[in-house]
Parts: C-alpha cells; sequence; structure tokens
C-alpha cells in the first residue's frame, strides 16, 4: 500500500452545492446542539434547579445516538462520496470513543474520590488519599507481585502448546479427533471449569484427581493448602484452559512453513533435533510472539477463576489484581478506591507492554 | 523369472525400524495422555450429574458397570425426563438465564461483527485523517482496547449505567460484550480484506456498483467464512464472560455463568445438580466447538501467520 492515496481509487462526480453543504452544516450543528441542550437539561434537573420528570440520565443516551446517525448522514450530505467511505470507520470510531474514552475520563475523576455506593453522601473528592491508601496497602502489591508469576508462567505453556503443536503437525493419524479434542478446554466457561475442576476433581475426599494424588503416594492432598500449592493450582487451571489458544496460534504457523526447507536440512544431513532448533524455531519466532503477546494480555485479565475457587485464598496468596479489586468492591463497595487501582494497573500495563514491544522489536531488528 | 532380487535394502535400513516404532508409541502416547486431560474433566461432569451421593463417595467412574446412571441432577434442574412436563420454577429460572445468555451473546457478537468488519474493510482500502490521526493510528486505537483490562472500565461502567439505568438490563451487557470483542473482530476482519484483491471492486464499480453495494454484494460473500470465525469466536468470548455480568447483573439479566457461580458459592452443595448446571452451560460450546472447529481455528490462525 502506498503511503498516499486510497488503495481502492475511486473518481466520482460530486456537485454539491451550498444549500446542500449548509444543510450538512446545519444536521451536525443542529444535532449537536439538542444534544447539548439536553445534557444541560438533565443537568439542571439532576441537580434540582428545575422541576422535570427526568428519573435517570437514559434521555442523555438517545441524544447522544441521534447526534452520533446524525453526524454519519452529514457526512454523506456535505462530502459526497468521500463521505460514504468515512462511514464504513465512523460508526466503530463513535461507538468505541462513547463505551471506552468517555467512562475512562470518567474514570479519572472517580479514581481521586472518596465513593461509597452503598452510602447516600454520593462523591467526595479526596484528591491523593487513595494514592497514600495504595502505597500501604500490602493485599495490592501483592497482587501485582502475583500477576509478574502468573505471566511468568506462561513460559511453561508456551513450551507445551509449542510441544503439542509439533506433535499435530506430524504425521498422525485421526489428526482431526486430536485438533477437536485438544480445542475443547478454551471452549469451556472459566466459571465451569472452577466447578468442575477446582472444586469438585480436587476435593479433597472424593476428586478423582485427589484420589490420584492419593494412589501416587501423596498421603493428604491438598491443592489449596499452601500459598505456594494454591498459586501453581491455579496456574494450572489457567494453563489448562488457554493452551490451546497458543497451541492454535503456532500450528497455523508450522503450516505456513514451506516443506522444501525442512527437506533441504535434511538433505544436508542436519539431524531432526537441530533441524527443529536452527530452521523450524527461528521461523516461528514472529508467530511465537504474537502468541505469547496475546496470552499476556489475556493472563492479565485473569479473574474468573480466582474469584469462583479460591477468592485469593489462602491469605492473598492466589490473588489477581482483578480479582482483588473485584472483592474490594464486593466488601466496601467503594468505586474510587477500586477505580484508583485499576488506574495504576492500567499504566503499568501500558508500560510493562511497550517494554516488551521494544525490547522484542530491538532483539529482531538488531541495529548494529 | 528368476526369484533373485535386484534391488537390495543395505544391511543398516532395518535397524531404524525399532526407532520409528518407538517414536511412533511416544508421540502417539503423549497424544492420548493430552487427550485424556483435556476431555476427562468433561466426562467427569457429564457422568456426576447422573450419580447419586454414594455412587460419588465411592468414585464411580463408568456409567452402566460401576453404577445406574440416574436423572438426580437433571431433576433438580426440572430437565429430567419425569419432571420435564411439569411446572417447575428451577428449570424457569434456568431457562430465563439461558435465554439471557444466549441474547447477550449473539447480539453482542453480531454488533461486534457488524461494526467491526465495516471498520476492517474501510481500513484495508482507504486512507483517512481524524484530525491528527491516519489509517495506522486509527488501527491502533481499536486494537489497543484488547490491553484495556475489564477491571478498568468495570467501576466507572458501574456508576454510568446506574446513572444510564442500563444497570442489570441485557442491553447494557450487550453493548459492553460488543465493545470487549470488537478489537478481536477487525483484527480478523483486517486480515481476510486485505487477502482479497482491490481488482474485484474495480470491476464491481467500472459495472456500475456503488462503493458500499461492492462491498455489500462481491466483497462480504467472499470474506464471509472469515466472519463466520471471528462471529464463533466473539460468541466463545461473550458467552463465557463472568466478570462484567456479576458485577453490572443482579436480578433480571443474570446470565448463566453468574448462575453456576451463585450456586458454587452456597455450602453444602449437590454434587448432582451442579454437575447438571455446569453440564448444561458447557454443552452449547461444545457442540459448537465440534462443529464449527474449523472456522475457530481459522480465526485463530489468521493475524497469527503475517
Amino acid at each position: 500500500m502506498t503511503a498516499q492515496g486510497d488503495l481502492l481509487h475511486v473518481v466520482t462526480l460530486d456537485r454539491i452545492t451550498d444549500s446542500r453543504r449548509a444543510f450538512g452544516k446545519l444536521l451536525i450543528w443542529g444535532s449537536a446542539a439538542v444534544m447539548f441542550a439536553m445534557f444541560f437539561t438533565l443537568w439542571l434537573s439532576v441537580t434540582g434547579w428545575i422541576e422535570l420528570q427526568f428519573e435517570t440520565w437514559r434521555p442523555a443516551l438517545y441524544a447522544y445516538v441521534f447526534w452520533a446517525i446524525c453526524l454519519c448522514v452529514a457526512q454523506v450530505v456535505l462530502r459526497g462520496e468521500q463521505g460514504k467511505r468515512v462511514l464504513f470507520v465512523l460508526p466503530a470510531v463513535l461507538f468505541v470513543v462513547a463505551m471506552v474514552v468517555f467512562p475512562l475520563l470518567f474514570g479519572l475523576t472517580i479514581a481521586f474520590s472518596d465513593w461509597n455506593l452503598a452510602s447516600l453522601d454520593g462523591r467526595k473528592f479526596n484528591g491523593l488519599d487513595n494514592i497514600r491508601q495504595m502505597w500501604n496497602d500490602a493485599f495490592y502489591w501483592n497482587a501485582l507481585k502475583n500477576m509478574v508469576y502468573y505471566t511468568l508462567a506462561i513460559l511453561v505453556e508456551y513450551a507445551i502448546a509449542f510441544g503439542l503443536a509439533l506433535l499435530l503437525n506430524s504425521q498422525i493419524r485421526a489428526r482431526k479427533f486430536f485438533r477437536v479434542a485438544f480445542l475443547m478446554p478454551l471452549m469451556l466457561s472459566p466459571v465451569a471449569v472452577s466447578w468442575m475442576v477446582g472444586k469438585s476433581m480436587m476435593e479433597i475426599r472424593f476428586g478423582p484427581l485427589a484420589r490420584l494424588a492419593r494412589e501416587l503416594g501423596w498421603d493428604s492432598p491438598s491443592f489449596f493448602g499452601s500459598s505456594e500449592m494454591a498459586r501453581f493450582t491455579i496456574m494450572a487451571m489457567d494453563a489448562w484452559t488457554f493452551i490451546p489458544f497458543m497451541m492454535i496460534m503456532i500450528l497455523a504457523g508450522l503450516q505456513a512453513i514451506p516443506k522444501e526447507l525442512h527437506e533441504a536440512a535434511r538433505v544436508d544431513g542436519a539431524p531432526a533435533w537441530r533441524g527443529f532448533w536452527e530452521v523450524t524455531f527461528p521461523l516461528m519466532l514472529p508467530v511465537s510472539i504474537t502468541a505469547i503477546l496475546i496470552r499476556i494480555i489475556f493472563k492479565l485479565k485473569l479473574a474468573d477463576i480466582i474469584i469462583n475457587v479460591t477468592s485469593g485464598g489462602p491469605g492473598g496468596a492466589t490473588d489477581s489484581v482483578t480479582s482483588f479489586i473485584f472483592r474490594e468492591y464486593r466488601d466496601r463497595s467503594n468505586v474510587g478506591y477500586g477505580t484508583l487501582l485499576a488506574m495504576v494497573y492500567l499504566v503499568l500495563i501500558v508500560l510493562a507492554i511497550t517494554v516488551f514491544m521494544k525490547a522484542v522489536d530491538r532483539w529482531m531488528n538488531p541495529r548494529y | 523369472m528368476s526369484d533373485a532380487q535386484i534391488f537390495h535394502d543395505h544391511p543398516d535400513d532395518p535397524a531404524p525400524r525399532l526407532g520409528w516404532w518407538v517414536g511412533r508409541i511416544g508421540v502417539y502416547g503423549i497424544l492420548i495422555i493430552w487427550a485424556i486431560i483435556c476431555l476427562f474433566p468433561i466426562y467427569w461432569t457429564i457422568t456426576t450429574s447422573f450419580k447419586l451421593a454414594p455412587d460419588v463417595m465411592q468414585g464411580n467412574m463408568v456409567p452402566w458397570v460401576d453404577y445406574t446412571p440416574q436423572w438426580r441432577g437433571w431433576k433438580s434442574l426440572g430437565l429430567s425426563p419425569d419432571t420435564i412436563g411439569q411446572v417447575s420454577t428451577v428449570r424457569e429460572e434456568f431457562l430465563k438465564r439461558f435465554w439471557n445468555s444466549t441474547v447477550t451473546a449473539l447480539a453482542s457478537s453480531m454488533l461486534a461483527v457488524v461494526l467491526g468488519s465495516c471498520a476492517a474493510y474501510g481500513l484495508s482500502r482507504f486512507r483517512y485523517k481524524f484530525g491528527f490521526m491516519r489509517n495506522p493510528d486509527i488501527s491502533f486505537f481499536f486494537l489497543s482496547q484488547l490491553i484495556l483490562p475489564p477491571v478498568v472500565l468495570a467501576l466507572p461502567f458501574l456508576v454510568l449505567y446506574k446513572e444510564l439505568a442500563l444497570l442489570d438490563t441485557r442491553l447494557g451487557l450487550i453493548l459492553l460484550y460488543a465493545l470487549t470483542v470488537l478489537p478481536i473482530v477487525i483484527w480478523i476482519m483486517r486480515d481476510q480484506f486485505s487477502a482479497i484483491p482491490v481488482e474485484l471492486e474495480e470491476a464491481a464499480m467500472v459495472d456500475g456498483l456503488s462503493i458500499w453495494g461492492a462491498f455489500l454484494t462481491i466483497i462480504l460473500p467472499i470474506a464471509l467464512p472469515g466472519m463466520v470465525a471471528a462471529f464463533i469466536l466473539s460468541l466463545v468470548l461473550t458467552w463465557n464472560e463472568y466478570f462484567f455480568a456479576a458485577l453490572l447483573t443482579s436480578t433480571n439479566a443474570v446470565t448463566l455463568p453468574v448462575m453456576v457461580a451463585s450456586q458454587t458459592g452456597s455450602q453444602g452443595i449437590n454434587w448432582w445438580s451442579m454437575a447438571a448446571l455446569s453440564a448444561s452451560a458447557i454443552l452449547p460450546l461444545i457442540v459448537i466447538g465440534i462443529v464449527l472447529e474449523r472456522y475457530i481455528i481459522k480465526g485463530m490462525a489468521s493475524g497469527a501467520v503475517k
């Protein structure tokens, strides 16, 4: 694709008259005026300046949708053919702006306040108190530390996924059966998994896994007794659901490698092991990095299993940041503090991912 | 005809045979062990839903050999053959949750696929300039949503939805779920569209179609497998979503995962009814996984190989 100019170049004859242009502008500004008027009225009625029958802010939503539609229509009116192209992207942009950018900005304002949803006081701005509280909150730092452990476990998952993908890519029978079977854990809901595996199969008395562990000579199998063991169990359960995901990405990468390269390596007399390390693995690096990056992103959201199996215990040893904030809200229904913790988490994630990507980039394309 | 062989195997050749067999057994051994690891929990859940308390305690595994299957678990959901005709409040409850899950998952996936396909098509064909944002910036703007952990949005949404009266409604969940899967859809579809040659649309336009006409009648049918892949992947993610549903719903719009989770929390759980509940929560996706496995793999594979 060239740096400028559309890939799909269209020449059209658009005669946009002055009245049409004026109509388009009127549409945009008129609907925007309606939207702001609606916001203002609602604000007045909520703060009690005027008596109106508005129970909620719901009309503001309708006003935004109305404005968005008018904006889209006005694009075509104002710019003709060019406007129709904008219509491809504009709805998605408006949707994301309304659903992400606005709540994020709103979140920033609640992050610096004390807001207990259960009490009737409403929002109280409390400056940097939340940050001070976070600084002294050992459980939060512990949750962050756990996230580092959980993220490091991805390397093991990656190794297993790579091995399975290699096996699936080799000459085997019943490949479709194995592919479907290996894919299954990904389809299961983490909540169901946390009952199926975490609560019933690992049940100390009757669970099949506990029985198996006793057979193997572990006298009193408790999968959530010590903090290390509990953390390991959570890692294993999460790995179980997500290994198929990495496996399939790596498998797709393996299938894209031309067969000639392996043949060439074999003709040159390379044993299978060297053929893997010096041909397959380097060729798989880009795919591997994409797979690991996406896996990291999913891992950072890890919460469902923890909330449902251990709810952070024993003593916060298995807490992820998400599950910690979830409990923090459930226990104290304080929106302000939880939001601040989440915002700090977001900043840390963005920093870490940027550093990771820069490091990978430097490593893949070294500058001599 | 003489029996003399002209071409002989080299005397060293049969030797690797043994190694080959060991290798085969090793490969299939690992494959079968992993298949058991993947499938056993599902088998366990489905069989447990037909067990009684003594069967659970004795650790009986194989139906009809170790124990006789009973409909106890499904009866507690009101879904066993003898209770299906009767009025059952539990079944009403369950079906309501099931319906909530179905509606939210289908609607949000539809919304995400429609918005995402249009955006991905636009980004793969035209140059945009929104203020300082150009095409790579807009793509990054969409894809960067992936990094955003749900917990960052959760509490602001809780407050906003309360003000907008969207708390505990299906519409609220649909909008939010569509947002969470949108970047994945755009990622998959951008790949699909850039693989389709532009000449197709050029030919269509020479024949008198407009841009949108060409997109709807020529390009979409070609990109349909990719769209199905994106749709199925979104469906899996939204059907299983728990975190937002747990925070934002309380009575009306509760989805199946929340119902399962609320049952696990209660003390003295009946294994058979929990197993029946879990099994019914995972069965739809297991069926989808078996039938549409091709599309799921296609969806996850696209974008990986570039």
